[in-house]
């Protein structure tokens, strides 16, 4: 019978080792260095635990370790559900920002902000205006200029009163408000 | 002399039976005992969607009320199944639309479903009631706008791990103001937020709701008004876990956790901030099952709350739990029946936690009532197989994965051979096995002098030659389901077992040495097997008949070669067949 392991003997595994490299490389070469769909040999013999199964017979194969496809066995739904953060840092979190008169939008990746007085800064750059002090009271003074955005349930509401994590989640978009519409905010109702 | 008890009186008595082994036994008994059945059988399993046609199940059966199907082969969770295979519902619904008006129930597990499906069912059936979608996918929200608006008796909607695609969370808005059957609403899978007065409404007017898992998207600080509406739920699952820490939010829902006295069930817990699992602590006495597969909290926070929980049947855990965790498991909850621990970085190259094989060892010590297991680990050893194996020969289904594929013994480097012989020996009500690791023909031989009750077996990178495929299908005598991938087995064991094959449901075979030359003689030598191969180079005709083939996939079938393949999957001696039937 082909292929058979004869437990007898002593197993000199690191012989038998599927390996896919020059032979003479060290035990440095990543592990596990299976392709995703194995070239199939004319004699069907795939996996040969035989000790005449050297690393130099096979092709050599980058360094870095390859994924065989569907091991481990984890869904890649629940994948996707875990770790979905990753995919988020990718893709950024772009919101549209309007301000009153602009003939156009504009948008801004929140993620790239630490915090509400870089997005200001960047705001101020890119309308070529000031935005003012915040206050919990009396909103933005000393500008014309209001930022708002509008939220999950579709309010618009004042920059600046939650936490910064807690708006950069809950921020569909960005709105800069102008002149007495804007004062109008920021006043104790 | 012709006496016979009147139909009615048997059709009352069949009624009592509700296993589909016992009414298969029933209608082998004499004619009118298969006429009698067949009429008053309301449910029905199709454990293959292909094994027969809608046609004839509503010939043999008029009067369905709940089906539940299976479509793709398993190993499609993996990926190994290309896309556009198959599994298609909308030819079950539209025969069974027709056939069937009153049909109140269907289950679906790995089955294509679209839209038009979904609305076909909305509108077919008056007293449609409970529409179950496991690991499904082709559908989008439009499709449960659908169901929502047009099934006014709806209990169930369960949507447990689609892939949807989410258009918009419009969908629960479809609800009628005037519907109030809901008793279960699983919407995990979903993306998109819906509109949480439309989902606070629902609940409010649900008085029968005893299971609701909500999505990702409902924060933290809306769960204790949906809670306070639904203070009878025996199943809940949160949304995302996190919030900035706010005392206000913490004791909300401290209060509201309080209120609901039934519940047993709790899951959901993305992006969990630990400083809120206390907030449930007053239910956990309760608490049977818990999942906290997506919960990416460390081991002494996983403690504590399971510490809470001694009542606790079902743990679904991340590998941060490691084997100080698991530990106090086996302490704190000596009923526990299912353990499944999950890797948080299955491809990363090296361990990022402390688990071993010895948290299974402890738990399987520490757990009596311990039956059923998935555990990923990186390292085990046969010793500590042996004493799994030994402290729990009462295991139902086991399913190990060592993440390095042909890993060996990491002790004395020996193939796991003998600690998986172990686990059948010992275990001998086992249905359920799942190998990895390196391992030889030996551990074959093993399981198939051993594992009698052995309904399904998984493997992958395993085995020496043909000898390891024959142990298994000529001593496995309660096999149903094989699937293989990459291992090194030819045509020799298939077609000396050809006949095994009628007696199971399925054969899945991928990344091994059958030959294409020895499925077209399987086919032709089974007429009653669908052999299919499935290869995404081409035509198996364009290479050399000893060329393997990249996937194959055997089932028993009353229904022919079936007529919806994709351009990559060949069914073997179609013609032959097409004749026969």
């Amino acid at each position: 019978m082909e292929g058979v392991m004869s437990h007898e003997s002593d197993l000199n595994l690191k012989a038998t080792e599927l390996r896919l490299g020059l032979p003479g490389t060290e035990e440095s070469t990543a592990k596990n260095n299976k392709r995703a769909s194995p070239e199939l040999v004319d004699d069907g013999e795939l996996f040969k635990l035989e000790s005449d199964a050297k690393a130099g017979d096979r092709e050599t194969a980058p360094a870095s370790k390859a994924q065989i496809v569907g091991w481990p066995p984890v869904r890649s739904y629940w994948k996707n559900n875990v770790h979905p953060k990753k995919t988020e840092a990718e893709t950024g979190n772009y919101v549209k920002v309007s301000m009153d008169g602009a003939p156009y939008l504009r948008k801004i990746d929140l993620k790239i902000y630490m915090g509400y007085s870089e997005l200001f800064k960047a705001l101020e750059n890119m309308f070529k205006l000031t935005i003012g002090e915040y206050s919990e009271r009396e909103g933005y003074k000393g500008s014309d200029y209001a930022p708002a955005y509008e939220d999950k349930d579709g309010d618009l509401m004042l920059v600046g009163d939650v936490p910064w994590e807690m708006f950069m989640s809950s921020c569909k978009r960005l709105r800069i408000m102008k002149g007495s519409e804007a004062t109008g905010l920021g006043c104790g109702a | 002399m012709a006496y016979s008890f009147p139909e009615e009186v048997l059709e009352y008595v069949f009624a009592f039976l509700s296993s589909d082994k016992d009414r298969n036994a029933v209608s082998l008994v004499c004619k009118s005992w298969y006429e009698i059945e067949r009429w008053c059988r309301r449910r029905i399993f199709i454990g293959n969607c292909y094994a027969v046609s809608p046609q004839i199940v509503i010939r043999r059966f008029p009067k369905v009320r709940a089906v539940k199907i299976k479509g793709k082969p398993h190993f499609a969770d993996f990926n190994l199944v290309p896309e556009g295979w198959g599994a298609y519902l909308y030819p079950w619904i539209s025969a069974m639309a027709r056939s069937y008006p009153w049909l109140e129930e269907i289950k679906l597990k790995r089955m294509v479903v679209t839209d038009e499906s979904l609305e076909l069912i909305s509108k077919s059936f008056k007293n449609f009631k409970v529409l179950v979608l496991s690991s499904c996918e082709g559908f989008t929200t439009d499709g449960l706008a659908s169901i929502a608006a047009n099934c006014r008796n709806l209990r169930e909607l369960d949507l447990r791990e689609s892939e949807v695609e989410d258009l918009s969370g419009h969908w629960l808005s479809h609800f009628p103001d005037n519907f109030t059957s809901l008793v279960s609403l699983n919407m995990s899978c979903l993306g998109s937020e819906v509109s949480f007065s439309a989902l606070e409404r629902l609940v409010s007017r649900c008085p029968n709701l005893k299971t609701l898992r909500l999505n990702r998207a409902v924060p933290v600080e809306k769960l204790p008004s949906l809670l306070r509406r639904a203070p009878q739920l025996v199943e809940f699952g949160t949304g995302a876990y996190s919030a900035e820490i706010q005392t206000d939010i913490f004791s909300n829902l401290v209060e509201a956790f309080s209120g609901c006295k039934h519940l047993k069930s709790l899951s959901g817990f993305w992006d969990v901030v630990p400083a809120y699992l206390p907030a449930m602590y007053n239910v956990c006495s309760r608490i049977t099952s818990l999942n906290l597969s997506y919960a990416t909290v460390q081991s002494p926070d996983l403690v504590e709350l399971i510490s809470q929980c001694p009542n606790l049947k079902c743990l679904w855990v991340l590998d941060y739990i490691e084997d100080a965790g698991l530990k106090a498991l086996s302490s704190y909850c000596k009923d526990l029946q299912e353990l499944r621990v999950f890797p948080s970085d299955p491809y990363g190259a090296e361990p990022n936690v402390s688990l071993t094989e010895q948290g299974l060892v402890t738990v399987s010590a520490g757990c009596p009532k311990l039956q059923s297991v998935l555990y990923f680990c990186r390292q085990m050893s046969n010793a500590a197989l042996i004493a799994i194996a030994r402290n729990r020969p009462n295991f139902i289904r086991f399913r190990l994965c060592i993440i390095e594929p042909q890993a060996p013994d990491y002790l004395t480097l020996e193939p796991l051979d003998t600690g998986f012989g172990a686990i059948v020996e010992n275990c001998k009500e086992l249905r359920r096995l799942s190998l990895s690791g390196l391992l030889t023909d030996r551990v074959f031989e093993y399981i198939g002098t051993h594992a009698k009750k052995l309904e399904m077996l998984s493997i992958a990178f395993a085995g020496d030659s043909d000898l390891g495929l024959h142990h298994v299908l000529s001593g496995c005598e309660s096999l149903r389901k094989l699937e293989i991938r990459d291992c090194p087995f030819g045509h020799k064991a298939l077609l000396a077992n050809a006949a095994k094959l009628e007696t199971m449901r399925s054969l899945w075979m991928s990344s091994c040495s059958v030959s294409y030359g020895a499925c077209k003689l399987l086919g032709q030598k089974m007429p009653r097997l669908n052999v299919e191969v499935i290869d995404e180079r081409g035509s198996p005709n364009s290479r050399p008949e000893t060329c393997p083939v990249e996937k194959l996939y055997v089932y028993r079938t009353v229904a022919g070669p079936r007529v919806d393949k994709p351009d990559f999957v060949w069914t073997m001696d179609e013609d032959a067949a097409l004749r026969l039937s």
